[in-house]
């Protein structure tokens, strides 16, 4: 009898101290709000903090630093940091002389004027060689281990016969350094978008010393690099620091100092890092805020929540050779009968865009304006779902069942997925009355499924890997190495490759929305459901950070203000 | 003694030997490879990826060459985190684990002991009540809750400590408790009940009815005797507490091996796979093969003598 009372009288303590603990903790966040709202009103102009340190967090580590060998988002932050390539994409987007002072764009003839000054953080000049030097790095087929986005440069001419081996003979390739400032690039194709692919770190110049040694990438003392920092500390699995060059040619407009990056796989930890005040930023695209978190952060950080939309897709991909999804008019019921609004409301709640079409809003179409606001979606399809449920019928009688065979959707294990998947499953149950399994696979199980056409429908997303049309749009031609969908259609293939061949702007463009439509509209070969958004949380006193069409990071021009 | 050791070791690196093959074959069976990706690799350049690696081979051949490797010490170059050594990958993350998971077996020994200790003698007194309600709560919350729960209270509210990191020694404190509930609650139960059945044993009477005082009764037959059953639990602790420290390293933003293994499964990187799982595979065994070479120490009743009599 004694023993219980005093156990309760412990736990009753327990509880009491919780209480306070978590009361005394809530004030102390209204006051730090109402104060720095005081602040922000307070001062008129931009005075810029002592401390110029942005403290950030990569969810992943880089798996290298090696532009030839890079092939994430996190990688991309910090190499944006620590290279920069003939062209920069400036915050509106648009190419900006990088270690090229000038070009000039003759058909498929690029030629690219170095600036003088451009320096490697050893001090040796960066040349037109070094262009040449790290492209065909990329390209050779000796490289070890092979350069995976090698394929990034197969625009220039033979740069895909080099790289598979068909000719041996790189002076062949179309890429030369007439003198030490001038770099000569010759393409197979015109290709548009090709000045901002020189951007892309696959493109990044190399170096000539990393030639000896295979570790230089790994390793802080060894990593010479020509961007506006350079890479001081990284201790495997805990921070990577990146600190300002000296030799950079630009550096009188780079302002931070240096750039901190922790290195912690929780979104959740993340978060409470940041509003423990330990990180000036956090979410996308080097983290995410967990979803249920972003109904509180919007909020109570109201002045920090940012939204972006970015160039990515979110979709669900119909078999074309699985049963019932080889009938089209089952394919569009199945997409009509889904109410997008809802569910970017309601389930993903970060201020996702409902998608009726394939090509995502940030994307530039022939006019200079979004390819999107060109050729609205909303004439491809609608939502209805009496609609729905009269092509469910028709559909199931062409094909002769009575009822439809069992349905399984699968998608990669993830929080997220799973509640989008819970919920359009329940709509289709609503609206059709049909029964779908909903299915989480491990990534590779499930990449090795969708690959291999062993599914029925199956979570996709695509992403821009350029600004145009096409990254979106190669993809579904058939048999093509991404098209796992099993779609095949002869007159969508012959529409893309002609806008491949042409440098006609307006005749591209109307072959991309020709496709598109009979894409969507005409086949429903899949069932887009929203364009991606970049979410984030930034602290007032962080600005010039540049998140760009597709959704990447350029944290160079930022600053931080007195705070 | 030293027969003993030696027949032991047999026997561990017969284990390891399954181990690493049961491992090998398991892992190659998982659908996927290194070189999978959303966006597809042209099929030239992704052939030539798996023959720089060695991974058109067919399994069993692979294997053997694996074996090989091994023997001469090899571990290999990671798939993914391109050109750096598997052996470097574990030197460099283990370090992080192995501090923290060192600090927390001294914690959780000293603190369990010293609670266990503590309700023994004041046996069903207040001290007693409250170390075994803090026991249970210890044994039945997880360690994942236990670590949120700290970080909640002692960094985002009252800002005692940092919420993520590895710096310096603030940043012990959290995961060091969070790591360290479950097996303090377990010592201390252990010790308490051991405890217990020694004070009441002939020997601590017949020490008592000779006069010797209090502490020396405490330090030569209570805790010596009482303290057996820990040493036999300190083998699985130490395993517990280096492996499950996954969860743990994970909430707080400690980027130790437990991270590595995980991150190694997902993206297939096979060299990393191995050279972790062997190491882990390695220590557990040593661990279990030191407390039982420490109980012989401890408890003189017990003979290691390789099975033959003394």
């Amino acid at each position: 009898m004694k023993k219980s009372k005093s156990l309760l009288l412990l736990l009753t303590l327990v509880l009491a101290v919780g209480t306070l603990l978590a009361a005394c903790g809530s004030n102390d966040k209204n006051n730090g709000a109402s104060n720095s709202g005081e602040n922000a009103a307070n001062s008129g102009e931009e005075k810029l903090a002592a401390d110029q340190t942005l403290r950030i967090n990569l969810s992943a580590e880089p798996p290298t630093f090696d532009p030839a060998q890079a092939q994430d988002s996190q990688a991309n932050t910090v190499l944006k940091l620590m290279y920069e390539g003939l062209v920069r994409i400036d915050a509106d987007g648009k190419e900006a002389p990088g270690v090229a002072e000038s070009w000039d764009v003759d058909g498929t003839k690029y030629t690219f004027h170095l600036r003088k000054d451009a320096k490697w953080s050893n001090g040796d000049p960066v040349t037109a060689n070094d262009f040449v030097f790290a492209w065909e790095r990329v390209l050779s087929p000796n490289t070890q281990p092979a350069a995976p986005y090698a394929y990034q440069l197969y625009y220039i001419k033979n740069g895909q016969e080099y790289n598979e081996g068909k000719i041996t003979d790189f002076s062949q390739v179309g890429v030369k350094a007439t003198d030490e400032n001038t770099l000569e690039v010759e393409l197979t194709a015109p290709t548009p978008y090709f000045l901002g692919l020189t951007a892309f770190y696959t493109f990044y110049p190399v170096h000539s010393s990393v030639a000896d040694d295979a570790a230089w990438a790994t390793d802080p003392a060894k990593m010479i690099v020509n961007g506006p920092f350079t890479l001081t500390t990284w201790t495997k699995g805990q921070t990577i620091e990146v600190s300002k060059s000296d030799n950079y040619w630009d550096k009188d407009s780079i302002k931070l100092t240096k750039v901190n990056m922790s290195l912690v796989e929780s979104g959740a930890t993340e978060l409470t890092s940041y509003r423990n005040d330990e990180l000036d930023r956090a979410g996308h695209p080097n983290g995410e805020i967990p979803t249920d978190q972003i109904p509180i952060v919007q909020k109570e950080l109201a002045d920090e929540y940012k939204v972006k939309g970015i160039a990515s897709t979110y979709y669900y991909q119909f078999n074309a050779n699985a049963k019932p999804f080889d009938n089209v008019k089952i394919r569009k019921a199945f997409s009509m009968a889904v109410d997008r609004q809802t569910l970017v409301d309601k389930v993903t709640m970060g201020g996702q865009i409902p998608a009726y079409g394939y090509v995502p809003p940030g994307i530039l179409g022939a006019s200079g304006e979004e390819f999107r606001k060109e050729h609205d979606d909303k004439s491809y399809f609608q939502e209805n779902v009496e609609e729905a449920k009269k092509l469910l019928e028709e559909g199931m009688q062409e094909e002769g069942y009575t009822k439809l065979p069992d349905i399984t959707l699968i998608y990669n294990t993830g929080e997220g997925h799973k509640k989008i998947a819970t919920a359009i499953s329940d709509m289709w149950k609503t609206n059709l009355g049909v029964d779908v399994k909903i299915e989480n696979q491990e990534w590779g199980v499930f990449l090795k499924n969708r690959q291999n056409l062993d599914y029925q429908i199956a979570r996709g997303a695509w992403s821009a890997d350029y600004n145009d049309p096409m990254t979106f749009m190669d993809m579904w031609m058939t048999n093509g190495g991404n098209n796992d969908l099993g779609y095949a259609n002869a007159e969508y293939d012959k529409l893309i490759n002609e806008a491949k061949a042409s440098s006609d702007a307006t005749q591209r463009d109307t072959n991309f929305a020709k496709a598109e439509e009979m894409f969507v509209k005409d086949d429903m070969a899949l069932m887009p459901i929203y364009y991606y958004t970049s979410v984030s949380l930034e602290k007032t006193y962080l600005k010039g950070v540049n998140v760009d069409f597709s959704g990447a990071v350029d944290y160079t021009h930022a600053y931080i203000l007195e705070h | 003694m030293a027969r003993y050791i030696a027949n032991k070791l047999f026997y561990t690196l017969i284990s390891l030997f399954i181990l690493i093959s049961a491992t090998f074959f398991l892992m190659k069976a998982i659908p996927g490879d290194p070189f999978m990706s959303e966006k597809k690799v042209p099929p030239a350049i992704q052939e030539r990826l798996y023959e720089q690696y060695g991974l058109n081979k067919p399994v069993y051949e692979q294997y053997f060459k694996y074996l090989g490797d091994i023997a001469q010490g090899d571990f290999g170059i990671s798939m993914k985190k391109i050109n750096q050594n598997v052996t470097d990958i574990i030197k460099d993350t283990f370090g992080a684990s192995l501090k923290l998971g060192l600090v927390s077996i001294v914690v959780s020994v000293i603190v369990g002991v010293a609670l266990g200790l503590l309700a023994a003698l004041y046996h069903r007194k207040l001290i007693d009540n409250v170390a075994m309600v803090l026991a249970v709560l210890g044994i039945a919350v997880p360690s994942f809750v236990v670590a949120s729960l700290l970080q909640f209270v002692f960094s985002s509210k009252l800002h005692w400590f940092p919420t993520m990191g590895f710096k310096g020694p603030m940043y012990y404190f959290l995961p060091v408790a969070a790591l360290s509930a479950q097996p303090i609650a377990f010592i201390a139960r252990l010790t308490r009940s051991s405890m217990l059945e020694v004070l009441h044993a002939d020997y601590i009477k017949t020490a008592k009815a000779k006069g010797l005082r209090w502490y020396a009764i405490l330090f030569r037959h209570v805790i010596r005797n009482g303290i057996l059953p820990v040493v036999t639990y300190l083998g699985p602790m130490t395993a517990n507490i280096v492996t499950g420290s996954v969860v743990i390293e994970q909430i707080f933003g400690i980027g130790g091996i437990g991270k590595q293994f995980v991150q190694a499964i997902t993206v297939r990187d096979y060299p990393v796979i191995m050279g972790i799982t062997i190491f882990y595979g390695a220590l557990l065994m040593i661990a279990r093969l030191v407390t039982d070479i420490a109980y012989g120490f401890v408890d003189p009743r017990i003979k290691l003598t390789g099975g033959k009599g003394d």
